[in-house]
């Protein structure tokens, strides 16, 4: 602990060099960011080593003003004599790039004044061999659960330790300490012809909060075996059910779409919005960036703007925009402390799990997985490819594979029937699962 | 020994005082017994990007990069340290820290040696610098003043500009010393149109190993600003995409993202080794229509996905993964060509010092059959013709692929007629490629924008093929 309170005077001193020395070059106003990241990734396949990697990170990146005109430089070197030549690079595109009358820092008003010890760093002490026998444990679990289990890609440990700090020419200075801990593992399963893979994994900031090792290998066992002969479904209309992991991705592409650099640009289905119902009055939707803990927490965004706990979704009216002062600015608004995007986010969830939302669809598709990009965000058409089940009678009947499903990303939201209450908490975006009355299925 | 190892050393290695006996001493605190391969990689990379918005000059950025990585290899294990400081000691401790994957023996001489290339396939510029500052702001500002003057309904136009230069040296206890310098630039051009309350985009660009001059010629930069304006506008005409299975003829060029994906990637070496691709162990099998011939292609001038050695010090080659739907060969770095008893095919690739090389796609192309793409249209009574597209995906082992076109049409009748919106489309790799019933005579590369992802890893890839007919392919439109 006292080596990284003195790592971070450390990197703060750096920043303040940087915002100095952008200074002495003339520039108007600053703003830095220092970043030092250290960690060890272990991966064990068929039960032996396959790789050790000890990884150490430093960025360093800085944005000078003068007057409306900007300029970015950003380097892996901390040294001295690199933070002069980075100013320099950074000062050089300043004589070259627009005045933009949006340019420049947040305002100094909105600078965090508190800045609270969120406790997100919990550094695991464990040597290299602990990390493998964690692993292999983790990977024998997956192959031991069943004959079918015929090969593995393996089980990855991951331990990282991060430091940030960031400044600007306001005065504002903050930094803090994170770590993060996660396991995996993927494996292979075949019957007949079929040959199929899926993984899981866990993760968190403090290492005993991990899942335990042997039920990350079974998930992942699991997970691949009820895939196997899977087959297509004919081409049709059915409601379809996200599962939790999955349903992140929905909410995420909803964020994307009220992300103010979408919104000045025209590139949003959700342009004008605000105010207007965009999914069912039964839907609540917050972040809450200063939850002690969370894997998204700060108590301040990207540009030093004190981060709160907000409502972007009221009863299904859109109430807030995710904004940082530039985007803020092009629209005529105030920040919303959102640069840098949003920090821990939560949609209220229903009474059911995942077992109960089958039951309540009957009939329909079971998403687990998403393959490609089809979200056009200007339009929202979205057309995926799907691996999943196919669901009667409330019970899943048989794996499905090879199929898309596509619809509108405005009818989806506003077709959202209910949210589970089987949260995925992996994720900085958390929710249950997510039963959408109606897609198209592209088949047979 | 080459220039480009002498500008390697002269950039990343001179700064800080080390010199070729500094890399035989490591090289051989690496050895001893149970150590089966090692190497160091040096590299130094500078980057400049530009952005256009609204018609300004908006954001000007600066990078550069420097570090060294280290890896140890035992039998399949794989110990790996790096580090972004370049001195002695501190390369000496990042050593360690990747030899912890073997603890024994004791240490041997190492003298590595380099060898000039026989050609090079680009020059070792600059990029950065090869256009000043005020004639790179000119040229972002000319393809904005182009996309709008194209048509009134343009509201939006973005255009960036990607400049870097990559300088790498990799030497190895197997003697290897080899060194690379690779420019690469890149342009694009983004554009939303909007008529009648209705917006769309479209996304034009292209990029090569050369300096920045190559916008500038033969008008490229202009023509990507045109051609993403008239994607926009076919977008604002589109209707509903079908969905279902059907026939799907694919145009020529950037559309070999299919290849990239149902193929491509279940042929690299080390998903072979682990037997976990739907193409595992099927060397010499039919896994295509027998008009398929795939290579993939490190050694076209110039081109982005071009290299004049990988990562490992290995000189690219040109290597067949197909020929006449009959698979021929895997794409192989060192460390899995080694354990499947081979040799490597130049595909060693990493995104950096920081990351390990795997095997990766270099030019993916097809080459090209006998048809007259008209005469391919015509063949089809009812079906897609998809043009241009987004990225795609795969799953390796059960072999399901996806890809998103951007730019779609429907034929009926033998004719192309309605253009419809971007769809995803979906296959089986092996399947898929076997309801190739047609190639066209019309082979084009992609204009030199692709970036293939694997295991979190980024390089720049560039694909192929003629004018194709798959006989069934599933797309996820919204209309039945």
């Amino acid at each position: 602990m006292t080596d990284m309170k003195s790592r971070q005077r450390e990197l703060q001193q750096s920043v303040e060099q940087l915002l100095q020395e952008a200074k002495r070059q003339g520039a108007s106003a600053a703003e830095a960011a220092v970043s030092s990241d250290a960690g060890l990734s272990v991966t064990v396949r068929l039960g032996e080593t396959e790789t050790i990697e000890h990884t150490r990170d430093n960025g360093l990146g800085v944005t000078v003003y003068f007057g409306q005109r900007k300029g970015s430089a950003s380097t892996s070197d901390l040294s001295p004599q690199a933070i002069k030549e980075t100013v320099e690079a950074a000062c050089n595109f300043a004589r070259y790039t627009s005045e933009d009358a949006c340019s420049g820092l947040a305002d100094a008003s909105l600078m965090a004044t508190e800045l609270p010890d969120l406790d997100l760093y919990h550094p695991w002490e464990q040597s290299v061999e602990e990390a493998i026998e964690l692993a292999i444990r983790c990977e024998t679990a997956a192959r031991e659960t069943d004959q079918r289990i015929f090969n593995s890609e393996g089980a990855t440990l991951s331990s990282h330790n991060g430091l940030q700090v960031y400044g600007n020419t306001h005065g504002f200075i903050g930094g803090y300490p994170s770590s993060r801990h996660s396991l995996s593992c993927a494996v292979l399963g075949k019957e007949g012809e079929s040959m199929q893979r899926d993984y899981w994994y866990t993760l968190a900031r403090k290492g005993e909060r991990l899942e335990s090792a042997e039920s990350v290998g079974e998930m992942a066992a699991r997970r691949t075996l009820a895939r196997l002969n899977g087959r297509r479904i004919k081409t049709q209309q059915a409601p379809v059910l996200f599962q939790a992991d999955v349903a992140v991705g929905l909410l995420r592409s909803f964020i994307g779409a009220i992300r103010g650099s979408a919104l000045y640009r025209k590139a949003s289905f959700l342009l004008d919005h605000l105010g207007k119902p965009v999914f069912p009055s039964t839907i609540n939707i917050h972040e809450e960036p200063l939850l002690p803990g969370g894997l998204a927490s700060a108590a301040y965004d990207s540009e030093g703007v004190a981060t709160r706990r907000k409502a972007f979704i009221q009863e299904g009216v859109l109430t807030s925009y995710v904004l940082d002062s530039y985007a803020a600015r092009k629209l005529g608004m105030q920040t919303t402390g959102n640069g840098g995007g949003v920090r821990n986010l939560r949609i209220n969830s229903g009474e059911l799990d995942r077992q109960g939302l089958l039951q309540s669809m009957q009939k329909g598709l079971l998403v687990t997985e998403l393959m490609g990009q089809g979200v056009n965000m200007v339009t929202g058409d979205y057309s995926r490819g799907a691996t999943g089940f196919w669901v009667e009678n409330g019970e899943i009947q048989y794996p499905v594979e090879e199929i898309t499903i596509a619809g509108n990303m405005k009818q989806m939201l506003l077709g959202l029937q209910q949210v589970g209450s089987d949260i995925e908490t992996r994720s900085s975006v958390q929710t249950g699962s997510w039963l959408i009355d109606n897609m198209m299925i592209a088949g047979e | 020994m080459s220039d480009l190892i002498q500008i390697a050393q002269q950039n990343i290695l001179a700064p800080v005082g080390l010199g070729e006996s500094d890399l035989d001493r490591m090289l051989g605190e690496l050895t001893g017994q149970g150590v089966d391969a090692a190497d160091l990689y040096f590299q130094s990379s500078r980057l400049e990007s530009w952005v256009l918005e609204d018609g300004i000059i908006k954001e000007g950025a600066h990078n550069i990069e420097q570090g060294a990585g280290i890896r140890v290899i035992s039998g399949e294990k794989t110990g790996f340290a790096y580090s972004d400081e370049l001195q002695l000691p501190t390369l000496q401790e990042a050593a360690r820290a990747a030899r912890t994957i073997t603890r024994s023996g004791a240490s041997q001489r190492v003298r590595i040696a380099g060898t000039p290339l026989a050609t090079q396939l680009y020059a070792p510029v600059n990029p950065l610098p090869s256009l000043n500052e005020a004639e790179k702001v000119e040229l972002l500002q000319a393809l904005d003043r182009e996309a709008r003057k194209q048509d009134p309904r343009v509201k939006q136009v973005i255009v960036s500009l990607v400049a870097a230069q990559d300088i790498v040296l990799v030497a190895a206890i197997d003697g290897t010393l080899s060194a690379d310098v690779r420019p690469l630039v890149r342009m694009n051009v983004h554009v939303i149109a909007e008529h009648n309350g209705r917006r769309e985009q479209g996304s034009s660009g292209g990029g090569a190993r050369k300096s920045l001059d190559y916008f500038v010629q033969e008008s490229r930069g202009l023509e990507y600003a045109q051609e993403a304006v008239r994607q926009a506008l076919v977008n604002l005409e589109a209707v509903d995409a079908p969905a279902g299975t059907m026939p799907v003829v694919l145009g020529p060029g950037w559309p070999g993202v299919l290849l990239h994906e149902a193929v491509g990637h279940g042929l690299e070496g080390d998903f072979n080794r682990k037997g976990t691709s739907a193409f595992s162990g099927r060397i010499g099998e039919q896994v295509a229509s027998s008009c398929c011939t795939v290579v993939d292609d490190g050694t076209l001038p110039g081109r982005r996905g071009s290299l004049n050695v990988d990562d490992e010090g290995t000189p690219s080659q040109n290597t067949v993964l197909i020929e006449n739907g009959i698979l021929k060969g895997y794409m192989q770095d060192k460390h899995n060509a080694r354990l499947m008893n081979t040799v490597s095919t130049g595909n060693g690739r990493r995104e950096s010092y920081a990351h390990l090389p795997m095997p990766r796609m270099t030019n993916t192309y097809m080459l090209a059959g006998e048809h007259d793409p008209q005469e391919i249209i015509a063949s089809v009574e009812r079906g897609l013709y998809a043009v241009n597209f987004g990225g795609g995906q795969v799953d390796i082992t059960s072999g399901k692929f996806v890809f998103s076109a951007s730019e779609a049409y429907l034929i009926e009748n033998g004719k192309v007629t309605h253009p419809v919106k971007g769809a995803t489309l979906i296959g089986n790799g092996p399947e898929a490629m076997s309801r190739i019933s047609m190639v066209g005579d019309d082979l084009k590369l992609d204009k030199g924008v692709g970036v293939c992802g694997k295991e979190g890893q980024s390089v720049p890839v560039g694909v192929g093929q003629p004018t194709l007919k798959l006989d069934e392919l599933t797309v996820g439109g919204t209309e039945q």
